[in-house]
């Protein structure tokens, strides 16, 4: 749990962070979003004290940030960034092992953390543990950046824009993969982007921010269907908020009991998706099968358009 | 003759292949047991040079002693002064402009001036001081020679540690910081380590510089090869010259192909 209270910073007589409170639950993903200059990355920066705060404080489960000197309090918090800032001169297992080294762990249980690390990334051992980073794609790079923060098992992940290098397929699947890796860990994740598709696809609850300021903190769906402010509804987006909505519910969450006809959708997709695939089908009814392959039931046209208006 | 350009023909073929690094100082070490070899079977003896080496055999390896000092002497002093003064100006941009244009001036002065300047202060101070004049800091002699030399080199050294760390991707250091390395940490183990190579490729400038300057230091009781180049000089005895020039061009080619050797195998492991 993080509790974000009053925290400012402010150079000079401008505050890039005014005053800012939330907090964020434990297991949880909170998505910052805003503009640039927004003061986004700014008040993540603060929450692992790269950036001292001018007033104000954070509390880790708790404990005051700044009562732990910075470079050990970072040593228990994941960090990674844009442009992963893999070490050039190390390989990809030296990179992971970074933190638990610095943390002391004996060697056994370090390679077998990089091992672990690696296979849930995707990245066979035998064959990337000893690759350097520039002999790895961009999405590799990003992954082993991913691996190298959450090493020491943190409870808390601090991202700033972490998928912004990569392309829309591959962030797609990193954003699953994160997803994935967060409820699998029970990670805190705090995440800064300025895409909101990424952050309405990821978050459990969207920060907005704009000149320094909290402007709402809240669930994706009710940042759409009760926008705090003008500026928060034009950044979420008026002309496709009903489709943001219905990509928030997945079809097994929306589902009516009862037989169907029509083409059977997967349980886990989105109501945007099944809408779509009605659409194209020219169906008005959608069968919902569970990961199992049973029937788990049936959703209508009207049901899935009446979820994408605001109650 | 023919073994000097069979010797050139060696050589470029040696370049073409691009050798790695460990082959380079493989076909060095070759050539000098070679050169040597043909030294001990006294091949040489009747050169003119070699008649000119057996008079002055007994000074020969005091002059190459104090040569090899003041040029590796001042490199080492340049890279013990020079590392944190490019770490310092790397950290702090506003130093950075007025460091590195007072060594640039310093490099501007020709080096026959600067032994005159620093002979002033140094004579100063040796009287002032007597514990200093029994040290062997005078006004002239290898002191002076010394500073001058470590001042010479001290730009290359400083501008080198400089861009080797500004060109240290920030979102490395970014990253090293936020996961939680000390300062020191991220100085030591990444931001010198990539930075290496180009204070190495520094340090190289510098030390085949001094093997050359270092000559000069003969002008003012400073000792080195360059004893016999104005020995030689002021006889026009042309032999004599060559006594102290060839080994000093030896020098210079020897300690620029272990450092080019050793900035290479730095880079090869992967940066």
């Amino acid at each position: 749990m993080i509790e974000i209270e009053s925290l400012t910073k402010s150079y000079g007589t401008t505050a890039v962070v005014d005053r800012v409170s939330l907090s964020v639950e434990r297991g949880s993903m909170t998505v910052i979003v805003g503009t640039s200059g927004s003061g986004k990355s700014t008040l993540l920066r603060m929450v692992n004290r790269l950036v001292e705060p001018s007033a104000g404080r954070v509390l880790i489960d708790g404990r005051d940030a700044a009562a732990t000197p910075a470079h050990l309090l970072r040593r228990h918090i994941g960090y990674a960034i844009q442009s992963h800032g893999l070490f050039p001169h190390r390989t990809v297992a030296e990179n992971i092992a970074t933190v638990p080294q610095l943390l002391g762990w004996d060697a056994a249980r370090v390679r077998g953390r990089v091992e672990e690390l690696l296979r849930i990334f995707q990245l066979e051992p035998a064959e990337y543990a000893g690759k350097f980073p520039h002999e790895l794609s961009g999405g590799q790079q990003q992954r082993v950046g991913v691996a190298r923060a959450l090493a020491a098992e943190p409870a808390v992940l601090l991202m700033d824009e972490p998928f912004g290098a990569l392309d829309p397929i591959i962030r797609g699947k990193a954003q699953e993969d994160l997803r994935a890796i967060q409820r699998r860990f029970g990670t805190t994740v705090v995440l800064v982007t300025h895409d909101m598709d990424e952050a309405f696809r990821l978050a459990d609850r969207i920060a907005v921010m704009s000149h320094g300021r909290l402007l709402q903190y809240d669930r994706p769906a009710v940042l759409l269907t009760r926008p705090a402010d003008p500026f928060v509804a034009r950044l979420t987006g008026t002309s496709d908020r009903s489709l943001k909505l219905l990509s928030l519910v997945t079809a097994g969450e929306a589902a009516e009991a009862g037989a169907a006809q029509g083409p059977a959708v997967p349980a886990a997709a989105s109501l945007r998706d099944v809408l779509a695939e009605l659409v194209w089908r020219g169906a008005t009814e959608a069968a919902v099968v569970g990961a199992d392959g049973a029937l788990a039931g049936r959703l209508t046209l009207a049901g899935i358009l009446a979820r994408g208006r605001a109650v | 003759m023919l073994l000097v350009v069979l010797g050139l023909a060696a050589a470029d073929a040696l370049t073409r292949l691009r050798p790695g690094p460990g082959l380079r100082v493989v076909s060095l070490a070759a050539t000098a047991a070679a050169v040597g070899a043909a030294f001990a079977a006294g091949a040489v003896d009747q050169r003119s040079i070699m008649r000119e080496y057996a008079v002055n055999a007994s000074s020969f390896g005091r002059e190459a002693r104090q040569h090899v000092a003041l040029a590796l002497g001042s490199t080492v002093a340049a890279v013990i002064a020079g590392l944190p003064l490019g770490i310092l100006c790397h950290r702090l941009p506003p130093v950075r402009g007025p460091i590195l244009q007072l060594l640039n001036l310093i490099q501007t002065i020709p080096s026959i001036a600067l032994f005159g300047i620093l002979m002033v202060p140094l004579a100063a101070l040796s009287l002032a001081v007597p514990r200093a004049a029994e040290l062997g800091v005078t006004g002239i002699g290898p002191a002076p020679a010394a500073l001058a030399l470590f001042l010479y080199a001290l730009l290359p050294v400083v501008a080198n540690t400089t861009t080797g760390l500004g060109r240290v991707s920030p979102a490395v250091v970014e990253a090293a910081r936020g996961m939680g390395l000390t300062d020191g940490q991220v100085l030591t183990r990444i931001e010198l380590v990539l930075a290496l190579p180009v204070v190495l490729t520094g340090v190289r400038i510098v030390l085949v510089q001094n093997v050359g300057l270092a000559t000069i230091a003969a002008l003012i009781g400073g000792g080195g090869f360059g004893t016999f180049v104005f020995q030689g000089v002021g006889q026009t005895a042309i032999d004599l010259v060559l006594l102290g020039a060839i080994p000093t061009v030896a020098l210079a080619f020897t300690a620029a192909v272990l450092l080019d050797a050793l900035v290479d195998s730095i880079r090869r492991t992967p940066a």
